[in-house]
């Protein structure tokens, strides 16, 4: 299980890349973030990406949660 | 199943066949360099209804219809749908009211600034300009913890009143229904919302660019909002592409007339293009999408995008009824007259700017990712 759990469902657009973001440049090396759309699973991937993390994906009911490791 | 068009390759693509279709629905007999605009459609929607009356911009464009019901359909069938609402919906209303006014006085939305640049009107440059200073002052925001709040999962009527909503005004233009003797559905008899396409045609394109910028996230604001907050490129390429499509579409119609001066529906009023705009894309931001965004949004069961929409349609009647909106450049008696807003359309951007930042400023949360 990771460390921390971020909860970005039902947050607009950009808000859960802006809290990825904010957990990465706070030195979190390994954490979760639960969003709600598969409009928010991809930008918080490809933020992910970006920041060369690596993640997983898994479904849980309607919602997904990203496992983020550095 | 993978979604193509959320690609790399498949944003370019989306962008691409968006600024096509924009293009031959110009040839088509939508006004020029507006192809499509969401701003200045739901404004000729706005006319049509009867909520304002200049009668040279009402038109019930199907265009914004079936972008929403496209979006609904692919979204339903891919299994994206979800009815949600619930965040900050009054604040998200003002936000439509005073992004369409910003929109009205440059005279696009962010795809309109993009047609008309690819047609060659300069002046959308400084539109572009301000549409991006909105965008950064919004970034500023988000990155302190601007929020207006989670949106939450809804019953089912939620999400598809708006489609619905929608769709009642596709068959008010087919069946051009008259409510009263001389009063609405409005049909311009000159004038920007005397041109347009054929319905079926209007229908079909309004469909293809709901599918397409569903499935894509197709979204110019984003696009600004994503590089200057995380250099993500990704948006702009779509964008990009939709820009140079438009611009090869034009010279090979014929279209392309660079300059300043004489441009279709357009006003060479520098300073109120750049803060027009620069009111639209601050509030787009605080919003989280650009009007094209949430007609997409909307079709995909977010109640809160479809409040935005109203807000706009609200602000294009606010636009023309308090005159408002800019003036486009004219020539009377061959003397050229610069247009743009009068006092209170320039004191309109003032105040939506004022409005955006005390949002921008009290709307926030601490952002918390330590447990």
């Amino acid at each position: 299980m990771s460390e921390h759990t971020i909860d970005a469902r039902g947050l607009s657009c950009p808000q859960p890349v802006v809290l990825v973001r904010k957990a990465i440049s706070e030195g979190l090396t390994s954490f979760e973030i639960m969003v709600g759309s598969e409009v928010a699973r991809e930008n918080v991937l490809r933020t992910l990406k970006n920041s060369g993390m690596k993640a997983d994906v898994r479904n849980v009911g309607d919602d997904f949660i990203i496992n983020a490791v550095k | 199943m993978k979604n193509i068009l959320s690609s790399r390759v498949g944003i370019i693509i989306a962008g691409s066949v968006i600024g096509i279709i924009a293009v031959l629905l110009q040839a088509a007999g939508n006004p020029p360099n507006m192809g499509i605009c969401v701003a200045c459609f739901e404004r000729d929607i706005a006319g049509a209804l009867g909520l304002h009356r200049a009668d040279v911009v009402q038109y019930l464009r199907p265009e914004i219809p079936a972008i929403v019901l496209g979006s609904f359909i692919i979204s339903f069938i891919m299994k994206e749908y979800k009815p949600r609402a619930g965040s900050s919906t009054l604040i998200r209303f003002f936000l439509g009211v005073f992004a369409m006014i910003g929109a009205l006085v440059f005279l696009g939305c962010p795809w309109r600034a993009l047609l008309r640049l690819a047609g060659g009107d300069m002046n959308s440059l400084l539109g572009l300009l301000g549409l991006i200073c909105g965008i950064a002052v919004g970034v500023l925001f988000l990155n302190k913890g601007y929020s207006l709040g989670r949106s939450h999962g809804n019953r089912s009527a939620s999400g598809w009143v708006f489609p619905a909503f929608m769709l009642v005004l596709i068959l008010f233009n087919a069946f051009e229904v008259t409510f009263s003797e001389g009063g609405p559905i409005f049909f311009s008899a000159k004038g920007p919302g005397s041109m347009h396409a054929n319905l079926w045609i209007s229908l079909a394109a309004g469909l293809a660019f709901g599918v397409i910028a569903q499935r894509s996230r197709f979204c110019t604001m984003g696009s600004i909002r994503d590089i200057i907050l995380a250099r993500d490129f990704h948006l702009m390429s779509g964008v990009a592409a939709l820009l140079v499509t438009a611009f090869i579409g034009n010279l090979i119609l014929g279209k392309f007339n660079p300059g300043f001066t004489g441009q279709p529906v357009a006003h060479s009023n520098h300073i109120w293009n750049f803060l027009g705009m620069t009111l639209a894309g601050l509030a787009f931001a605080l919003a989280g999408g650009c009007p094209g965004r949430q007609l997409i949004l909307s079709g995909e069961g977010d109640a809160d995008a479809g409040v935005f929409v109203l807000g706009m349609i609200t602000g294009a009647a606010f636009a023309h009824n308090l005159s408002l909106a800019g003036k486009p450049d004219s020539v009377i008696e061959t003397v050229y007259t610069v247009g743009g807003p009068g006092f209170y359309g320039q004191a309109a951007v003032i105040a939506g700017i004022i409005f955006c930042l005390i949002i921008g400023f009290t709307m926030r949360e601490k952002l918390m990712v330590k447990a």
